[in-house]
C-alpha cells in the first residue's frame, strides 16, 4: 500500500488503514502519516492503566470500555504486553478479557510488544495514541505492565492514569515503594473481596502521606472489576480528574507535558540510531571513554556541554 | 523496510477447549522471532477476523478439534473476504481427515496441519507465506 | 552401592561381599557400553515426564521403602499394590468403551451394539453444544452438533438415548461436567419414567469441574458457584442413590492438555482433596460420601511410568484420606479409577500404529490395577471411530484379558526395584505440587492465579520439543517415515443435516410443551440457586421433566451465577 492509499484510507476510516499506519509507526516509519494527520488530533480522552501483573488490568479495562460504550462513546484499547526475554518474538494474550468487544465497530484493541521497536517503545505507544485520536475514537485506553520505567513512562502519555494494585500480592507493595506512586491520579484496590483489601487501602494511603502533593490528591477507588462492582465509582472518579484538570486549566499542562515526552521520544530515538550507527564504525583504539565520547558527539554535529 | 517482526493471530472457534496444539503453536512461533497474538477459546469467526484486521496480522493460525471445521473454516474465509482482508495468509490444523483438508484448501485455505506436523514445518510456512506477504505489500 | 540399608522391615535386603563383586563387575562393564547409540534413536534417558532413569535398578533405590508402611498387601493400607484382595482373579476391570455421535438415535444404535459384544457399561459422549450447555439450535453451536459426541438438548434425547436399554440393568458412565447436574437430572427422569427408581440406577458422573478450569477448558459458571453445584450434587446422591458414584475427578484431560504424569497424579489428586474438604466444609461426613468417589486417569506410552503413577496414586489418597481427612471406613481409603489410553499419544501419521500403542497403554493400566478402561480406536485422532475400529479396540481389552495372562497375579510388578523406585519419585514429585498448591492458598486460588495452565503448557511445549529435536522418537512421526501414505481408512462422518435435524427437533420440542410448567419450574430453579440451603438435585428434575432444554437451564443458571471467562496464560 502506497502511503498516499493509506492515507485515503485512514480518511476513510477504514480499520485496515489505521491498524497498517500503527504498523508503521511500530516500525519507526510514522513519520509522514502522523504528521499529515496531527491536526486531527486532541480530541479524545487518553488514560492510562497500569500495574503489576496479575491485578487484573485487562479486566478492568474491559469493564470500562463497557461503560464507555454503554455512554455511547467509541474507544481505542492499546494494550502494552511484555516481550519474550529471550527472542524478538512476543506472546501477547491480553485481548482476551476483551474478547465480548471483538465484534463492536466502534472498539478497537491493539496489541503491542514491549521490545523491538526502533524508536522505542513509548515512541510507537505515543504515534499509536495520535492515529487513534485522529481516526476519532472519544476515549482511547492504555494499558501497561507497570514494572519498568518504560512501561511506566507510558503514563505520562494520559491525560488520567489509573494504577492498579490488588490485596494480597508483594508485587503491588514493591509497586508502592518503586516511585510509580508519583504518576497515580487514581488509585485502583481490584479484588476488592479479598481479605486483605483493608490493609492494601491502609498501605497506599500512608505511602501517599509520604509525598507532598500540589492541586489534585489521588482518589482511591476499589472494584471488583469481574463482577463490575465499583467501576461506576472509578468512571465518576476519571470524571472528576478530567473536570480538575480542565477547571484549573491543568489540562494544558498534561497535554505540554504528552507534547514534550512524545518529541523526547522521537528525538531520542533519532539520536539513539544515529549513535548506533556511529558507534559501530567507531575505532577508539588509544582513546579513553571521554575521549571517544567527545569524538562521537563532535561527528553528530551538536554543541553539548 | 520490514524491521517489524512477524505478526500472526493464534485462534480457537467454536466451542471446543483444546488448547494444547494452539499454545505450542504460539510458543514456537514466538521463539522464531514473531508476535503472537492469541485469541483465546470460543471465538466466532467474525471475531477472529476482526482480531486479525485490527492488530494488522500477517496471518491468522485457527486450530479445531472439535470436528465443526467444515463449518467454522469457511466462515473465517467469507468474513477475511467481507472485511477486504482476503491477503492474510489463512492456515489452520486440528483433527481434519486429508479430504476435508483439500476441500478446505480449495475454499482458499493456504494450508492444513494435523496432528504430528513438525513444529518446524509450520513455523517455516509461516516465515515463508507471511514473508511473502510482506515484501511486495510493503 | 555398599551403603548400609537401614531399614530392616525395607525391600532391600543387606548386600552381601559376592554381591558387592558383582555389583564392581557390572559396573565396568556398563561403563564400556554407555556410549553406544542406537541408529535412530535419540538420547533418552528419561521418562516421558523428565525423571531421569538408571541404567538398572538395584536394593539400595529401594532403601527407604517400608514393606509394612508403604507397600503392605493388595486390599491393605496403603493400597500401594490394589484394593481387592484377590486383584482381577475375583473380577476383570470393566471394559467400558465411550461412545456418541450424531443424534440420540444414532448413538441409541451404537449401544445395542456395543452391549450385544459383550461390553459391561455405557459410557456418554456428549457433543460439545451440550457440554457447553449450549442448545443445538443456538448460535454458538454452528458446526459442532453431533460433532464429538451425541446432541442432548433435553429429557426427550436422553429418552431416545436408552430406548429399548434397561437402566435397572446396567451402569452408565456420563462424560460431562458444566452441566453435570442437569444431565443427572434428566437420566433419573428418563429412568423413572420407565419405572425405575433412581435408588436402582447405577453409574458414574464425571461432573469434575476443576480440571475444566485446569485443562479441558469445557466450563460454563466461575469456580466458587460451581463448588457449590457439586456439593448439592454429592449431598443428593448420598441421600437418594446408593448405586452412584458422584463425580470422577479426572486427569485424564490435564495429561491430554500437554502436563507430565507427575502433573497428572498431583493436580487430579489435589482436585479430589478440594472436592472432600467442600463437603466436609458443608457439614457432610467423610465417610459418608468418600466412598463414592472415583478417578479417572489417562495411560501413555511410557510404560512403567505409567504403572507406578497409578500404584503411587492409590498409595497417596490412602496416606491423605486417612491422615488429613480422619476416614474411618476402609472403603474411604480406596482409590477406585477408570482409566483411558492417552489420545494425545495416537498419531494421525500410519493410523494403524495406534492399535500396538493402545495395547501396551492398556496392558500398563491392568498392570496398574484400574477397575475399568477405555482403549482408543486407531482412526480418533482423524475423525470420530469407525464401527470397525471401535470393534478392534474392544477386542484389544478382551485379549489382554483372556489371554494374555496377567490377569491371575495381583500387582504383578511389585516389588521390582525399578517400579517401587519409580512409585516413590511419583508420589514424592505430587507432594511437592500439593506444598505449592497450598502456598497459593488451594487449587482454586491457584486456577486463578494460572499456575496449573502455565505448569501445563511448558510441560507440553518442552514435550513437543523433544519430539522436533529427535530426542523423543515417535514412529511414523519423526522416524521410519513413509512417504505417499495411503489415506484407506474408513471415517465415520456427521453430517450436515444432522445438525439441522437435531435444531428442528429442539425448536419442534419449544412449540409443544406446557411453557408456563416449564417458565415456573425455572423460576424455582433460580430461586434455589439465590439459596444456598436449597439443594439444587430436586429443582432440575422439575425442569428437564418439564422439558426445559438444557440451554434454558444454564441460562436461567447463569442468570444467578454469572460464566466464567479464563485468564490468558500462554
Amino acid at each position: 500500500m502506497t502511503d498516499d492509499a493509506l492515507l485515503r484510507d485512514f480518511e476513510m476510516r477504514k480499520p485496515r488503514a489505521l491498524a497498517r499506519a500503527i504498523s508503521y509507526a511500530e516500525s519507526g516509519r510514522g513519520r509522514d502519516i502522523v504528521r499529515a494527520l496531527y491536526s486531527q488530533t486532541g480530541r479524545a480522552l487518553t488514560i492510562g492503566l497500569t500495574g503489576p501483573p496479575g491485578v487484573g488490568k485487562s479486566t478492568l479495562a474491559s469493564a470500562l470500555v463497557r461503560k464507555a460504550r454503554g455512554l455511547g462513546k467509541s474507544v481505542g484499547v492499546i494494550s502494552v504486553d511484555p516481550s519474550s526475554p529471550f527472542s524478538h518474538g512476543a506472546l501477547l494474550g491480553d485481548r482476551i478479557r476483551l474478547a465480548e468487544h471483538f465484534t463492536d465497530e466502534a472498539v478497537f484493541i491493539r496489541s503491542m510488544a514491549s521490545r523491538g521497536h526502533l524508536g522505542g517503545l513509548a515512541g510507537a505507544t505515543a504515534d499509536a495514541v495520535s492515529l487513534m485520536d485522529a481516526f476519532g475514537f472519544d476515549v482511547i485506553l492504555i494499558e501497561t505492565v507497570g514494572v519498568g520505567q518504560s512501561e511506566i513512562a507510558i503514563a505520562e502519555l494520559a491525560q488520567t492514569t489509573l494504577v492498579a494494585l490488588q490485596p494480597g500480592s508483594g508485587d503491588s507493595i514493591q509497586v508502592l515503594k518503586a516511585g510509580i506512586m508519583e504518576i497515580a491520579d487514581v488509585f485502583v484496590v481490584n479484588k476488592a473481596d479479598h481479605p486483605m483489601a483493608n490493609q492494601l487501602r491502609r498501605e497506599i494511603r500512608s505511602a501517599m502521606e509520604m509525598l507532598e502533593w500540589k492541586g489534585w490528591i489521588p482518589e482511591l477507588v476499589a472494584t471488583q472489576a469481574l463482577a463490575g462492582d465499583g467501576i461506576e465509582e472509578l468512571w465518576a472518579a476519571i470524571q472528576r480528574h478530567m473536570a480538575y484538570l480542565n477547571e484549573t486549566g491543568e489540562i494544558e499542562g498534561r497535554r505540554r507535558n504528552a507534547f514534550v515526552h512524545q518529541v523526547r521520544q522521537l528525538a531520542m530515538g533519532r539520536i539513539e540510531r544515529r549513535l548506533d550507527v556511529l558507534l559501530e564504525g567507531e575505532n577508539s583504539t588509544g582513546l579513553d571513554p571521554y575521549a571517544a565520547a567527545d569524538r562521537v558527539i563532535s561527528t553528530l554535529g551538536v554543541q553539548l556541554p | 523496510m520490514n524491521e517489524r517482526p512477524l505478526r500472526v493471530v493464534i485462534a480457537k472457534a467454536g466451542l471446543d477447549g483444546h488448547d494444547r496444539g494452539a499454545k505450542v503453536i504460539a510458543r514456537a512461533l514466538r521463539d522464531a522471532g514473531m508476535e503472537v497474538i492469541y485469541t483465546g477459546l470460543f471465538q466466532a469467526p467474525e471475531q477472529i477476523v476482526q482480531t486479525a484486521v485490527q492488530e494488522d496480522a500477517d496471518g491468522i493460525g485457527l486450530s479445531i478439534l472439535s470436528g465443526a471445521h467444515m463449518t467454522l473454516f469457511p466462515l473465517v474465509v467469507e468474513q477475511l473476504k467481507a472485511q477486504d482482508a482476503g491477503d492474510i495468509v489463512f492456515f489452520g490444523g486440528g483433527t481434519i481427515p486429508p479430504e476435508d483438508a483439500r476441500r478446505l484448501k480449495e475454499l482458499g485455505v493456504r494450508e492444513i496441519f494435523t496432528p504430528g506436523a513438525p513444529l518446524q514445518t509450520i513455523v517455516d510456512f509461516v516465515t515463508r507465506e507471511c514473508g511473502k506477504r510482506r515484501t511486495p505489500a510493503a | 552401592m555398599a551403603k548400609m540399608i537401614d531399614r530392616p522391615s525395607g525391600l532391600g535386603a543387606q548386600p552381601t561381599p559376592a554381591f558387592e563383586e558383582q555389583h564392581r563387575r557390572w559396573e565396568a562393564a556398563s561403563a564400556k557400553g554407555r556410549s553406544r547409540k542406537d541408529p535412530g534413536s535419540g538420547a533418552v534417558d528419561r521418562t516421558i515426564s523428565d525423571v531421569p532413569l538408571k541404567v538398572v535398578y538395584a536394593p539400595e533405590d529401594v532403601a527407604g521403602l517400608d514393606l509394612a508402611e508403604d507397600l503392605a498387601w493388595p486390599g491393605e493400607y496403603p493400597y500401594t499394590r490394589g484394593i481387592h484382595p484377590n486383584g482381577y482373579r475375583d473380577r476383570l476391570w470393566t471394559m467400558r468403551q465411550f461412545a456418541g455421535f450424531g443424534t440420540a438415535a444414532q448413538t441409541n444404535e451404537r449401544y445395542h451394539f456395543l452391549l450385544e459384544h459383550g461390553q459391561h457399561g455405557l459410557s456418554v459422549a456428549f457433543d460439545m453444544p451440550t457440554l457447553m450447555g449450549y442448545d443445538s439450535d443456538a448460535p454458538q453451536s454452528r458446526g459442532e452438533v453431533g460433532k464429538c459426541g451425541v446432541a442432548i438438548d433435553s429429557l426427550a434425547d436422553m429418552e431416545v438415548l436408552f430406548d429399548g436399554i434397561d437402566m435397572g440393568d446396567i451402569t452408565t458412565s456420563m462424560t460431562i461436567n458444566g452441566p453435570a447436574c442437569i444431565a443427572l437430572a434428566q437420566y433419573i427422569a428418563a429412568a423413572e419414567k420407565k419405572g425405575i427408581p433412581r435408588a436402582k440406577l447405577g453409574g458414574t458422573l464425571q461432573a469434575d469441574i476443576l480440571k475444566e478450569y485446569i485443562a479441558q477448558k469445557e466450563w460454563i459458571f466461575p469456580p466458587r458457584p460451581h463448588m457449590r453445584i457439586i456439593v448439592d450434587m454429592i449431598q443428593f446422591c448420598t441421600r437418594e442413590m446408593p448405586k452412584w458414584n458422584t463425580i470422577s475427578i479426572s486427569g485424564y484431560h490435564i495429561r491430554e492438555a500437554g502436563s507430565t504424569a507427575a502433573q497428572e497424579l498431583a493436580f487430579t489428586l489435589a482436585d479430589g482433596f478440594a472436592y472432600v474438604e467442600a463437603c466436609m466444609a458443608a457439614g457432610m461426613d467423610v465417610d459418608s460420601f468418600a466412598g463414592r468417589l472415583s478417578f479417572f486417569f489417562n495411560s501413555h506410552i511410557d510404560f512403567f511410568e505409567e504403572i507406578a503413577k497409578f500404584r503411587a496414586a492409590r498409595r497417596i489418597y490412602a496416606r491423605h484420606m486417612r491422615e488429613k481427612y480422619g476416614a474411618k471406613d476402609t472403603r474411604s481409603w480406596q482409590l477406585r479409577f477408570h482409566t483411558q489410553t492417552a489420545g494425545c499419544s495416537a498419531t494421525a501419521q500410519q493410523p494403524e500404529n495406534n492399535i500396538v500403542r493402545v495395547a501396551f497403554e492398556a496392558m500398563a493400566a491392568v498392570l496398574g490395577g484400574t477397575q475399568s478402561l477405555h482403549t482408543n480406536s486407531m482412526d480418533e485422532v482423524l475423525a470420530l471411530p469407525s464401527e470397525k475400529s471401535v470393534e478392534i479396540a474392544l477386542r484389544t481389552q478382551q485379549v489382554l484379558a483372556y489371554e494374555t495372562n496377567v490377569t491371575n497375579v495381583v500387582d504383578p510388578l511389585g516389588g521390582s526395584y525399578y517400579v517401587e523406585a519409580l512409585t516413590e519419585e511419583m508420589e514424592a514429585q505430587a507432594e511437592s505440587y500439593f506444598a505449592q498448591i497450598a502456598e497459593y492458598g488451594g487449587v482454586i486460588e491457584a486456577i486463578e492465579s494460572g499456575f496449573f495452565q502455565r505448569e501445563i503448557a511448558e510441560a507440553s511445549y518442552r514435550y513437543q520439543r523433544s519430539i522436533e529435536t529427535r530426542d523423543r522418537v515417535i514412529v511414523g512421526v519423526n522416524a521410519f517415515v513413509k512417504e505417499d501414505e495411503p489415506e484407506n481408512i474408513d471415517l465415520l462422518k456427521i453430517t450436515e443435516e444432522t445438525e439441522r435435524g437435531q435444531a428442528a427437533s429442539v425448536r419442534d420440542l419449544r412449540t409443544k410443551r406446557d411453557d408456563a410448567a416449564v417458565r415456573r419450574t425455572l423460576e424455582s430453579l433460580r430461586a434455589a440457586c439465590r439459596d444456598p440451603k436449597d439443594n439444587l438435585m430436586p429443582h432440575l428434575i422439575d425442569c428437564v421433566n418439564t422439558y426445559a432444554t438444557e440451554g434454558e437451564i444454564v441460562e436461567a443458571m447463569a442468570s444467578v451465577y454469572g460464566r466464567y471467562t479464563e485468564r490468558a496464560v500462554l
